[in-house]
């Protein structure tokens, strides 16, 4: 199959983010569009318990001196004060402790409903993106926005996020007890932070490029797993065991060197700050006590000891936020993977055009809402406001279809093709000749460059795209199936079919068969997209499903390659009358569909070039005769 | 589960016992600067004393340079040792999966196998670390602090000792409670990443099938799903931190009350309070690390048990004692050989099944699907094990052989194959390492890849995109005989090998063998009549067992479905899939 694969997107590793403000801005967005509520309540418990403890530190302080002291030495010490104190340090207390309950508790909400509310809407908006972004993205990639990239965000919502804040607001009360005691200590606190936070940045920016080569180091190493993994079995088939061991003990020693740097940068901001957080002590102690010493300065011993308490408190938080920063910017990173993915194109659909159940009343075509045996196509003519009814028949018409996957390359030119209700048409021709795209542009998985495609009629265009391809059963070329019974996964062409509807189905794909052998029958839960089934096996089921679905026209795209001719046969036999009356597009390998249909369209490099029946191909003694003749000899 | 993983700790135990001890050398340092701060302000500061400041100034400056010597030497070596520690890890795994039969790996899923490659041992190398530069950190503070209290006051400290008891209970069913539910929440995490993966590959299902809304509200309800079970497991490790605030205030204010008491009836001193106060801090901190760390082993026991759960899977199919390395000739054998994949499934799949092969024989197998033709070759190879009878080749058990000996004399060409990122040349080098250029042109001539290779731009040096997407269907199928075909086997198997190629250019592949490897042993599974009657004996496979074996005139004469599936294939069965739109010219003569 043609996938333009020059277009394939680059490992997304080692990518910088280029506007973290944005991205911050958005995911805050995010977080308050869903819990405005919940975060205003977690910043206020923040502040309460930041406020708590701050209260804590200053009845420390003022403990001894305030209510200890006066009580030693005296007959009868009245402990009134005191218990005064500490039952209102105790309400205190109290209350923080709630908060912090309940900014735990509210955070949980917060972060994984974000995250739920984020998870539902990427699926949402993946599942309306066109084919093309699946051709051009790599699956892995786009399975680690899922996994990786959410991870991240969470550890920052839950986490980085909260602690921020806290720290932030402890800073503020700290800087407010400082100022108070005393300016030029202060200044001397600040200008030492400064320094602090000069080297965390020299250190982040050392630990930030080892973590984006460990990134790039970690895809290499998943690259080669998951390529691993996946042909495990080859893997042993060629006893190729120790030359992988090899290659993965050196591709995984890479991973090691760069894990190792990465951590080892970050892992030393914390020891760097503590002690640059002690010398600020001693430094305020030293100046701060010249300062109480001398007679000019008001500062006296009692509030140096204060400041001093909180120069201590002062650090912590700190330290806190340096240490949030390499998540922060990870998550961002991963953010911003999340946002390009919502921020995706979806697929357009500008039909207006829709299919309906229709009957026939006194002659005339009407709309119903019954299930009738009967559909149309609803045209509501946007001039005038008219509506005509369309009675759907299936036939098709290609004029003049020129296709490319990009711009530059045409896949498919010139196509002229003409389906009438009911036929059954056969694609032939080598490998990337576009067959398979052909049907690709008949249900709009891609739009066409130049020309028209009609459909009963209709511009493919005017026809709203679920209602086209609603009306087009599809066997595809790779059948995928679901983790799910074998009963759902048939079911899956129409959901409100019951199960004997998909019994007969499966009858009709000569499917039941096997479907009955299997160990819990039609309740057999498949898994991994039906990796216990053959290739056979899986492709009967894909039949199936197209037969519940009971749509006017059919697509089968090399639907029958791999089940053994006796089977198909079978199979065929259930096809054929599935077929009866719908125009039906064969992209086949085998001569035994090909030979009864109405017309076989033979296809070179995108073109035409040879259509007609079995009979005048042959006559014509052009490719198809060629192509016919060279197998039947064998 | 921590035996199997502590095994591969390895060359790392040292930086994994230094680490601690230079935590410890930090704590100490951390211990003394209290110390030394309160001399600063008791005998400085109030004192007046600024020779003392100064004095205690430099002492606090010696031990912050001791401490941050500690600190980054712990840094470093805890970075390394559980860096290594995750190397180590990943190596064990991917070692045993390399041992891992085919029946092993039918039981891991790969998105499985990768996650725990890598996401879960992430996950416990982030522990390590933590557990490194924590564990004696944590509880050293915890009981240098504890013993000063009591050496403070041994009443006041029987009250921290009760706090941190009751702490320890806490967590401990905080942490029972939570693995509960994380390894439940997990487990529906991965169904939940796996229904992605299933949208993401089948979208074309989706969208053929308009099930966009369906598969929508199936994936919001399963994520809200997880969303609850999340909010449960959290909820459940959430109440750690109010419960520690709780005893920590509690202890203060007990103390404080309990304290002022004591110092009027003279049993304490106001220095000696606020000491024991300071210490409380440090007992909060040093319990709030443990109890992070405890957080963060219960969220990786869950990614420990399943890496343990690969690196303890034993592999079903392994070496004999006394393997042996020569197999005498290509001829098979099979005898009264049942086989079943699930030892509890009913029926079994290949059921008393007698065949014998000669060596250089070149026999045809056909058969309806599920007829176990694949099984039946498997068995081979030793791909899987026979659950009764025996296989032999070369007049031996397949059991008795070199696993890599027998593997390399039969060479399989899967059904479902697989090509691997790299040139054409590297993936055909996986048949023999040391092939010549001139080696794969000539098996890549009887695969009739020549043809292909020859008109890329690159010729043999074409890079093949992961699972080898740039190539087609027909084109991959040769690569992939040409490739079994470098390791000059004495057994060939192809598994409907040839299903994509166009019917001309199999009935040359056909012819090519055999004249180029007449004594090599084929057996040949396929769809078509054609492929393989002109083979020396046809073996119809119906239902698990042999239906006949003949020739194809035999066969026509005697075999039902032979005669059934010869007749729905006369008058052309052909294949208009030829890859390269050329199949007119190589006609089989």
């Amino acid at each position: 199959m043609a996938r333009p694969s020059e277009t394939r997107i680059a490992r997304r590793v080692g990518k910088k983010v280029e506007n973290p403000g944005q991205i911050l801005k958005r995911v805050f967005a995010e977080l308050f569009a869903h819990y405005t509520l919940h975060v205003i309540l977690v910043f206020i418990c923040i502040i309460v318990s930041a406020f708590v403890t701050f209260r804590g530190t200053i009845f420390l302080q003022t403990l001894i001196d305030g209510y200890i002291t006066p009580l030693i030495g005296v007959e009868n010490p009245d402990f009134g004060p005191l218990l005064k104190a500490i039952t209102e340090i105790a309400c205190f207390y109290a209350i923080g402790v709630v908060a912090v309950f309940v900014q735990q508790k509210l955070m949980i909400y917060v972060g994984q409903g974000t995250l739920r509310n984020l998870r539902i809407r990427m699926f949402a908006k993946m599942e309306k993106l066109p084919i093309k972004y699946f051709d051009t993205h790599s699956h892995g990639d786009i399975m680690s926005i899922y996994t990786n990239d959410i991870d991240t965000l969470r550890q920052m919502i839950s986490q980085s996020m909260p602690q921020f804040v806290s720290s932030a607001i402890t800073i503020a009360f700290t800087v407010v007890g400082m100022v108070r005691l005393s300016i030029p200590l202060t200044v001397i606190t600040f200008a030492m932070i400064g320094l602090m936070m000069f080297i965390t940045a020299m250190v982040l920016k050392r630990s930030a490029t080892n973590f984006i080569r460990q990134q790039k180091a970690l895809g290499e190493v998943n690259g080669f797993i998951e390529e691993m993994m996946t042909g495990q079995k080859v893997v042993k088939v060629f006893c190729h065991e120790d030359k992988n061991i090899e290659k993965f003990d050196e591709i995984n020693s890479e991973l090691f060197e760069c894990a190792y740097n990465a951590n080892k940068y970050a892992n030393s901001m914390g020891p760097i700050n503590m002690q640059l957080g002690n010398m600020s002590y001693v430094l305020v102690a030293v100046i701060g006590g010249l300062l109480a010493l001398s007679t000019k300065s008001s500062l006296t011993v009692g509030a140096l000891a204060s400041f001093l308490t909180f120069n201590k408190s002062f650090n912590m938080p700190v330290m806190q936020i340096s240490n949030q920063f390499n998540s922060i910017v990870m998550a961002l990173a991963g953010a911003d993977r999340i946002f390009k993915l919502m921020d995706e194109e979806p697929e357009v659909d500008d039909g207006y055009v829709s299919l309906v159940n229709a009957e026939v009343v006194d002659g005339k075509l009407v709309e119903t809402d019954k299930r009738t045996e009967k559909w149309a196509w609803k045209h509501i003519h946007q001039a005038d406001g008219t509506v005509d009814l369309v009675p759907l028949e299936g036939d098709l018409i290609m004029d003049n279809v020129d296709f490319g996957y990009t711009d530059e390359k045409l896949v498919l030119q010139d196509i002229k093709l003409y389906a009438y209700a009911g036929q059954k048409i056969a694609f032939v021709g080598s490998t990337g000749a576009g067959k398979t795209t052909i049907t690709n542009l008949i249900n709009r998985f891609y739009d066409i460059q130049d020309g028209k495609i009609r459909y009963d009629g209709i511009n493919v265009n005017k026809i709203k795209k679920a209602d086209l391809r609603r009306s087009l059963g599809m066997v595809l070329q790779d059948t995928h199936l679901f983790t799910n019974t074998v009963m759902e996964n048939i079911r899956y062409g129409r959901l409100d079919a019951t199960d004997e509807e998909v019994i007969a189905a499966a009858k009709i794909a000569n499917a039941d068969k096997f479907i009955d052998r299997l160990p819990e029958g039609y309740n057999t839960v498949l898994k991994g997209d039906g990796s216990n089934l053959s290739q056979g096996q899986r492709q009967l089921l894909a039949i199936a499903r197209a037969a519940v679905a009971d749509p006017p026209a059919l697509i089968l795209d090399e639907a029958t390659s791999s089940i053994d001719t006796r089977t198909e046969k079978i199979v065929q036999r259930g096809m054929d009358n599935l077929m009866k009356g719908r125009t039906t597009f064969v992209i086949a390998h085998r001569l035994s569909t090909v030979k009864n249909s109405d017309c076989i369209v033979v296809l070179e490099q995108g073109r035409i070039i040879e259509k007609g029946t079995h009979d005048q191909l042959l006559e014509k003694k052009g490719k198809y005769y060629q192509l016919y003749t060279g197998i039947a000899t064998s | 589960m921590i035996k199997t993983l502590a095994k591969y700790i390895g060359e790392f135990k040292i930086p994994s016992i230094l680490t601690p001890i230079c935590m410890i050398v930090e704590v100490i340092m951390e211990m003394i600067t209290p110390l030394l701060m309160a001399s600063i302000v008791d005998k400085g500061v109030e004192a007046g004393n600024i020779g003392h400041i100064y004095k205690m100034g430099l002492y606090m400056v010696i031990a912050a340079a001791i401490g941050l010597i500690g600190g980054l030497v712990g840094a470093n070596l805890a970075a390394k040792a559980s860096a290594g520690f995750a190397r180590n890890l990943r190596k064990a795994m991917f070692d045993n999966i390399q041992t891992f039969s085919f029946a092993n790996i039918d039981k891991f899923s790969t998105a499985g196998l990768v996650t725990r490659l890598t996401t879960d041992v992430t996950n416990i190398q982030n522990a390590y670390q933590m557990i490194l530069r924590m564990c004696m950190r944590a509880p050293s503070s915890l009981i240098i602090a504890l013993s000063m209290t009591f050496f403070i006051n041994a009443r006041i400290a029987s009250i921290y000792l009760i706090a941190v008891l009751f702490l320890a209970l806490v967590m401990a069913i905080i942490v029972m409670t939570a693995m509960k539910y994380f390894r439940q929440v997990f487990k529906k995490y991965d169904e939940l990443n796996e229904s992605v993966q299933e949208n993401v590959t089948g979208i074309r299902v989706v969208k053929a099938f308009v099930r966009e809304d369906y598969e929508e509200s199936r994936f919001a309800r399963a994520s809200e799903n997880i969303y609850k079970m999340f909010v449960k497991a959290e909820s459940a490790v959430v109440i750690n931190f109010p419960v520690m605030n709780f005893t920590v205030y509690a202890c203060i204010l007990v103390i404080s009350w309990i304290g002022a008491h004591m110092i009027v009836s003279n049993t304490l001193t106001t220095g000696e309070l606020m000491s024991l106060l300071t210490y409380c801090m440090n007992i909060l901190i040093s319990l709030a690390m443990l109890s992070m760390i405890f957080v963060m082993v219960t969220m990786s026991a869950a990614s420990a048990e399943r890496i343990a759960e690969v690196i303890n899977e034993e592999a079903t199919i392994s070496n004999p004692e006394n393997p042996v390395y020569e197999i005498e000739d290509g001829s098979i054998e099979f005898k009264d050989v049942y086989f079943r994949y699930n030892l509890t499934s009913k029926e079994p799949v290949l059921t008393d099944i007698d065949l014998k092969i000669e060596s250089g024989e070149t026999i045809g197998i056909l058969g309806g699907t599920g007829s176990a033709k694949t099984s039946l070759v498997n068995l081979i190879s030793r791909l899987y094990d026979v659950n009764g009878g025996e296989v032999l080749v070369g007049g031996k058990n397949v059991k008795e052989y070199d696993l890599e000996t027998l593997r390399n004399e039969v060479s399989v060409v899967l059904q479902k194959n697989v090509l691997f990122s790299g040139t054409i040349l590297d993936n055909l080098r996986w048949g023999d390492e040391n092939a010549t250029l001139e080696d794969c042109k000539r098996v890549c001539r009887m695969a009739s890849a020549d043809e292909f290779i020859d008109k890329m731009p690159d010729g043999y040096e074409t890079k093949i995109e992961q699972g080898g997407n740039n190539v087609s269907g027909g084109q991959k199928q040769r690569l992939c005989i040409a490739r079994a075909l470098l390791k000059k086997p004495k057994i060939l198997i192809l598994d409907d090998s040839t299903s994509a190629v166009d019917t001309a250019t199999d009935a040359k592949i056909r012819k090519a063998f055999a004249e180029e490897i007449p004594n090599t042993t084929k057996i040949i599974i396929a769809q078509r009549i054609s492929s393989v009657q002109n083979a020396d004996r046809i073996v119809v496979m119906d239902n698990g067992r042999i239906s006949g074996v003949g020739t194809h005139e035999e066969l026509l004469a005697t075999n039902e479905i032979y005669k059934d599936v010869y007749e729905s294939q006369t008058g052309g069965a052909g294949d208009f899939d030829s890859p390269d739109g050329d199949s007119s010219k190589g006609g089989e003569q």
